[in-house]
């Protein structure tokens, strides 16, 4: 047991406490895990070199896979629509990512910049099947056929979206500690290399693209139950923008980076509407430099500094 | 049935021309700061809010209506001198050591707050100022109606190409920025100030992002959230003609806008996916862009 295991457990028991003591942080955190797995899918490109600006279609295909099931296919099941909705963002994800996944840099930014940028102007336009500008309502979930509250639903959810933080963190973990994972890393330090030793950049990348897109796709439909409406904005490149600059805020080094930074920026949003309303982009944008220039391994840099870890080396930077 | 493809021609070929204007800005940036500007569509809103701001105030002043077309540009050149150098010589130049993650990540911080700077000093309404369209009328010719503006706008379009052509085959800047596109260490050693020219080139971009905005207002006016959609098109535009490439900006801002009125034309729920179908096909068959040269790999 280190430093940062405790750290991090105490992190965990605060998340677990915050409802209790503080009842209406409960959505605000809901949320900012949702985000957070948006995040964390977006960062494990970024250790790989590649950004992307189109994440938020797979946080889009969740919520509206979420919204589909919930009103058009009577599926009602709370598990069974965050797996299904995962699902299909996973799917839209591989066969998305078997295009992309050739294209470096600048170009790979683009490219899923158009192909998200499609899947909003499809999904705004097309109102018979989407409800176009006006999104689709969500209806509350059932719990293994219990039909609950939305008070009682959202209760649960919060602490489902806090256990799925810790199934699917470990599982990011392994993988980026398992060899594929490691050939993730491997094309932004030296791809060329990485071919010459008989492994394919192409098939690490796919794979590590689709991870990232079923983990936006879970933030999806996690935030989709939660808000219980779904609207085309999800999809919007600023969203995706957004993804990209909360996994930056956090740190990509650790798989709790990410989620860090959503937390983090959700609460003080929300402490700060009532003072900086008008400014929140303004303060946010700021806060992105600010972290950028002076602390280039964001909050988990701090969490780090805490830990008394101070061996960086291999490990993935911007 | 010539009566009906004229107009739309005409129609697509201004909505061409101002995308030209911001498209070959964001294309001018990358190809001498290898810098793809997120903040672009910013610049060009906030040249939009500039010029339809003070065009109000000349007719509320009750000067000469005319000198609302000289606004238009004066308006865009003090946005250019404003914001170009000061985001050139703070944020810009600290990124050019860095990767394209950091660099796009910086000009979206900077988006994000030029978003809300524009809230605050222009407010949330919408701003309309129609004088300069107005003023020039319409024209009738073999019984087809045109818009003196549009037409206008077309041929600031050709001049603003033809003038960029010019500026960079023969004047002393001009060529010294395409010594730098084409190799920037070895222009260094020969003792050409890089420095300067990103700020020449990054002054020019923001000049042509603002007079596009400028030159919007009088036909669509301008509201919040402009300058996300216009970045999106923008990008889109120099996609598909290829990142660097002033031509390539130039024919592709046709297509798009092509597309984009043909959609509106046959298929009016596609309007809005036009462009970035283009794009997609554009880039899936040609990664670079109608006009771009594949980079090598690096090892």
């Amino acid at each position: 047991m280190t430093r940062f295991h405790i750290i991090l457990a105490t992190g965990l028991v605060a998340m677990v406490l915050a409802p209790l003591v503080f009842p209406s942080i409960q959505f605000v955190l809901t949320i900012a895990m949702a985000k957070g797995f948006a995040a964390l899918g977006v960062a494990l490109l970024l250790r790989a070199g590649l950004i992307s600006l189109g994440h938020a279609m797979f946080f889009a295909a969740g919520a509206y896979g979420a919204a589909f099931l919930a009103t058009r296919l009577g599926v009602t099941d709370i598990l069974l629509i965050l797996l299904l909705s995962t699902v299909l963002a996973t799917v839209v994800g591989l066969i998305v990512g078997m295009f992309l996944v050739r294209y470096r840099a600048i170009f790979f930014a683009m490219l899923n910049l158009a192909v998200s940028m499609v899947a909003y102007s499809l999904v705004s336009k097309f109102y018979g099947i989407t409800g176009g500008t006006d999104g689709i309502g969500v209806p509350v979930p059932t719990v293994f056929g219990a039909v609950l509250d939305k008070a009682a639903f959202d209760n649960l959810l919060y602490y489902l979206a806090l256990v799925l933080v810790v199934v699917v963190g470990v599982f990011v973990h392994r993988y980026l500690h398992s060899p594929l994972g490691h050939a993730l890393s491997a094309v932004h330090t030296n791809e060329v290399r990485l071919e010459y030793l008989g492994v394919s950049a192409w098939s690490a990348l796919l794979v590590g693209y689709g991870i990232s897109a079923a983990l936006a796709g879970l933030g999806g439909a996690i935030a989709a139950t939660s808000i219980g409406h779904v609207l085309p904005e999800y999809a919007f490149w600023t969203e995706s923008g957004h993804f990209v600059l909360t996994a930056v805020l956090g740190g990509i080094a650790g798989i709790a980076g990410p989620l860090l930074g959503s937390i983090f920026l959700e609460v003080v949003h929300t402490a700060a509407v009532g003072y900086f309303a008008e400014a929140w982009n303004m303060i946010v944008g700021i806060t992105l430099l600010v972290v950028i220039f002076f602390l280039p391994r964001g909050l988990f840099g701090l969490v780090e500094k805490l830990s008394g870890i101070k061996d960086h080396q291999g490990e993935p930077k911007l | 049935m010539l009566q009906t493809i004229i107009p739309l021609l005409v129609d697509a070929l201004a909505n061409a021309a101002l995308i030209f204007f911001v498209a070959v800005g964001l294309t001018l940036v990358f190809s001498v700061l290898r810098i793809l500007n997120v903040a672009h569509g910013s610049l060009y809103s906030i040249g939009a809010y500039v010029a339809a701001s003070v065009g109000l105030w000349i007719v509320a002043a009750g000067l000469p209506e005319w000198l609302t077309f000289p606004a238009l540009l004066l308006s865009a050149a003090f946005v250019a001198l404003l914001f170009g150098p000061l985001i050139e010589k703070t944020l810009v130049r600290w990124t050019y050591d860095k990767s394209e993650a950091v660099q796009v990540l910086v000009t979206f911080g900077l988006f994000l707050i030029l978003e809300d700077l524009q809230r605050m000093v222009f407010g949330v309404q919408s701003v309309y100022q129609d004088t300069p369209m107005s003023l020039l009328g319409i024209s009738q010719i073999g019984g087809i109606v045109y818009l003196n503006y549009q037409l206008l706008l077309i041929a600031l379009a050709i001049v603003v190409l033809i003038a960029l052509k010019v500026f960079i085959a023969y004047s002393r800047t001009g060529k010294l920025l395409a010594a730098v596109v084409a190799d920037r260490e070895v222009s260094q050693a020969m003792g050409i100030d890089t420095g300067k020219m990103f700020v020449i080139a990054f002054t020019i971009g923001v000049f042509l992002a603002a007079l596009g905005g400028a030159l919007a207002t009088p036909t669509s006016g301008v509201s919040p959230g402009l300058g996300a959609e216009t970045m999106v098109l923008a990008f889109a535009v120099a996609a598909v003609g290829g990142l660097g490439q002033v031509e390539g900006a130039a024919l592709a801002s046709i297509i798009v806008a092509m597309a984009k009125v043909l959609a509106i034309y046959f298929a009016p729920a596609l309007d809005a996916v036009a462009p970035y179908l283009v794009m997609l096909v554009v880039l899936i068959v040609r990664p670079y862009g109608l006009f771009g040269s594949g980079a090598t790999r690096r090892i």
